[in-house]
């Protein structure tokens, strides 16, 4: 039992060292320019929330958070939709089509998106859809379909064959059979695709800032990035910015965590 | 077994046979193709056709602007070769890509280890470590640019009294962004390896015990064989994520001090974006996909001959 005692006073010590830069953060956006000059480690004395209400107009979050929500929540019906029934097809194919289509949706997750990024802008140009919601839900549900694709095949192949059978022997088509009897099975895995996809398309800054940069429908990670370009001396207010950029990703993590440890071991074991 | 593995083509898998379900020998006909067809369509249209269009611009001097552009054969990747500037960050990429890798899972799997003993806190413990891993990669490396300041008072140096430089010295940066990047990572690789650790039955734990094997036999012998898939998918991801990396060195140093951090996505980014090479930018991207898929191709065929069946 000392042991562990011992394990846990490490482990308490090694998350106390990993979470200094969080404690930068939120004491910095707490602090006036004259204490962060000063004492730049101490606790904020007096703390002051001057920052964060000048950096929540400055950065135009407000927009930024109903933008990023649209296209997150979009992309996420779409990648579940689109993911589980294709999933469905490669994991139950007994043909060679079967595999080479799989071995063909891998292939997304080794390419690099760099390749394509110059066509692809191209194409969302041509299409009209450049600076709109619609060009990046596109955008991420292709480049996400891949390892979403891969999280439902696995897990399907794990799943008995039996549950589908017997609705078919009951007369259902594939069609029932998968949306009734098969999808309501895959909910954990269901969890991790919608946990992992939202993290990457809330957080993606790249693309957004290549297909949204000054149409006024920046996403969070854009808005964010410059505001901190445009205040970059004022460490009080730019941390202030990434407290309240960040936040709302984190508070549904806190909220889910539970479910996303859980959901992240059970879609790896299957 | 994870199924986050490469599975063998189903044809040459015998069927599983002597355990028939509840439902005999019957099998149902596979379901129709057109259920993965809306998905291909969108694959295709935003994946596939950009990325082998993207290969024949890798052979070409286009700029960007028009439609004005001409075959130029290889003349991209000899201009690699002779571009010192590119060639360096060849390896600072693989540099950076090795340290990540091995310093993400090494410390991921003592966090691992460590947060899977039955502790009080081990709920609050996985929570503070994960936490990194939702938060975006840009807004990551502007906290840490702080974190690294010179400024002996603040920052990592004043925690630690130290003076050193952590982006502004180029012997220094390159170390300093693997390490931003392990901060931010070290979680995702945990909840793998303990995933992997759960599916370890304690029986075996326990026979094992009774045999007299201490602490460190019984993981050699007893958890780490079984964790095989686990550091499968581990490397993988992280051997990927790491020659990909661009938002953290693009906003934590964009390539700099001198061409100290530059890897091969901020080289491709400058040159089509900062110098309008889209041509000569594409066959770096083009070098950068050999890179992904030969380092991947060979961890998969490597790793997975040495997972055992669980």
């Amino acid at each position: 039992m000392r042991r562990t005692y011992l394990l846990e006073i490490v482990m308490v010590a090694v998350a106390v060292a990993f979470l200094f830069p969080v404690y930068t953060l939120i004491a910095l956006s707490l602090k006036d320019p004259a204490q962060i000059s000063q004492t730049p480690l101490a606790l904020p004395a007096p703390p002051t929330l001057d920052n964060f209400a000048k950096a929540w107009s400055a950065a135009a979050l407000g927009p930024s958070l109903v933008n990023s929500t649209v296209i997150t929540g979009v992309s996420l019906v779409a990648l579940v939709a689109l993911g589980s029934f294709a999933a469905y097809f490669l994991a139950r194919a007994q043909s060679r089509l079967g595999y080479g289509l799989y071995i063909l949706f891998l292939l997304g997750i080794v390419l690099p998106f760099q390749l394509g990024m110059i066509p692809l802008y191209e194409l969302v140009n041509d299409l009209g859809l450049l600076g709109t919601h619609a060009g990046m839900i596109l955008f991420y549900t292709g480049i996400q379909l891949p390892f979403t694709v891969f999280l439902y095949t696995g897990f399907i192949r794990a799943l008995p064959r039996d549950y589908a059978s017997a609705a078919q022997i009951d007369g259902a088509s594939h069609l029932t059979a998968f949306t009734r009897v098969v999808f309501p099975l895959l909910r954990p895995i269901t969890g991790t695709v919608l946990i992992l996809n939202a993290v990457f398309v809330w957080n993606d800054f790249f693309t957004p800032l290549l297909y949204l940069g000054g149409s006024g429908f920046e996403t969070v990670p854009v808005s964010v990035f410059a505001f901190v370009g445009q205040y970059v001396s004022d460490h009080g207010l730019v941390f202030a910015g990434l407290v309240l950029g960040a936040l709302p990703i984190v508070l549904v993590f806190l909220v889910l965590q539970r479910y996303v440890i859980k959901g992240f071991s059970s879609g790896l074991k299957g | 077994m994870t199924h986050l593995t490469v599975d063998k083509p189903p044809r040459s898998r015998p069927a599983p046979a002597g355990r028939p379900g509840p439902l005999g020998r019957f099998s149902a006909s596979s379901p129709s193709w057109l259920f993965a067809a809306p998905a291909l369509v969108v694959y295709v249209a935003v994946v596939l056709y950009p990325a082998a269009a993207g290969v024949v611009y890798a052979f070409t001097d286009w700029s960007g602007i028009g439609q004005e552009m001409s075959f130029v054969g290889v003349a991209n990747f000899l201009t690699l070769l002779d571009d010192e500037q590119a060639m360096g960050s060849i390896g600072n990429t693989l540099l950076l890509t090795l340290a990540i890798v091995a310093v993400q899972n090494g410390v991921g799997l003592l966090l691992a280890l460590g947060v899977h003993a039955k502790l009080r806190s081990r709920a609050m413990l996985r929570v503070v470590f994960f936490s990194p891993v939702v938060v975006s990669p840009v807004m990551v490396a502007f906290l840490w640019k702080y974190v690294y300041n010179p400024d002996p008072s603040a920052g990592l140096n004043g925690l630690l009294g130290l003076r050193v430089d952590w982006l502004g010295d180029p012997s220094v940066a390159l170390w300093s962004i693997a390490g931003m990047v392990v901060w931010q990572y070290a979680g995702y690789s945990m909840v793998i390896f303990l995933a992997g650790l759960e599916g370890v039955p304690t029986e075996l734990h326990e026979a094992a015990m009774i045999d007299g094997a201490g602490t460190f036999q019984r993981f050699r012998y007893v958890t780490w064989p079984l964790l095989a898939p686990a550091v499968t998918i581990n490397l993988m991801l992280s051997t990927i994520g790491g020659l990909k990396l661009f938002d953290q060195i693009f906003a934590a140093t964009n390539g700099g001090p001198g061409y100290a951090t530059e890897t091969l996505s901020t080289v491709l980014y400058k040159q089509a974006f900062v110098f309008g090479k889209f041509g000569y930018s594409t066959a770096i991207a083009l070098v950068l996909a050999l890179f992904v898929a030969a380092v991947s191709l060979v961890q998969v065929y490597y790793l997975r001959s040495r997972e055992v069946a669980s």
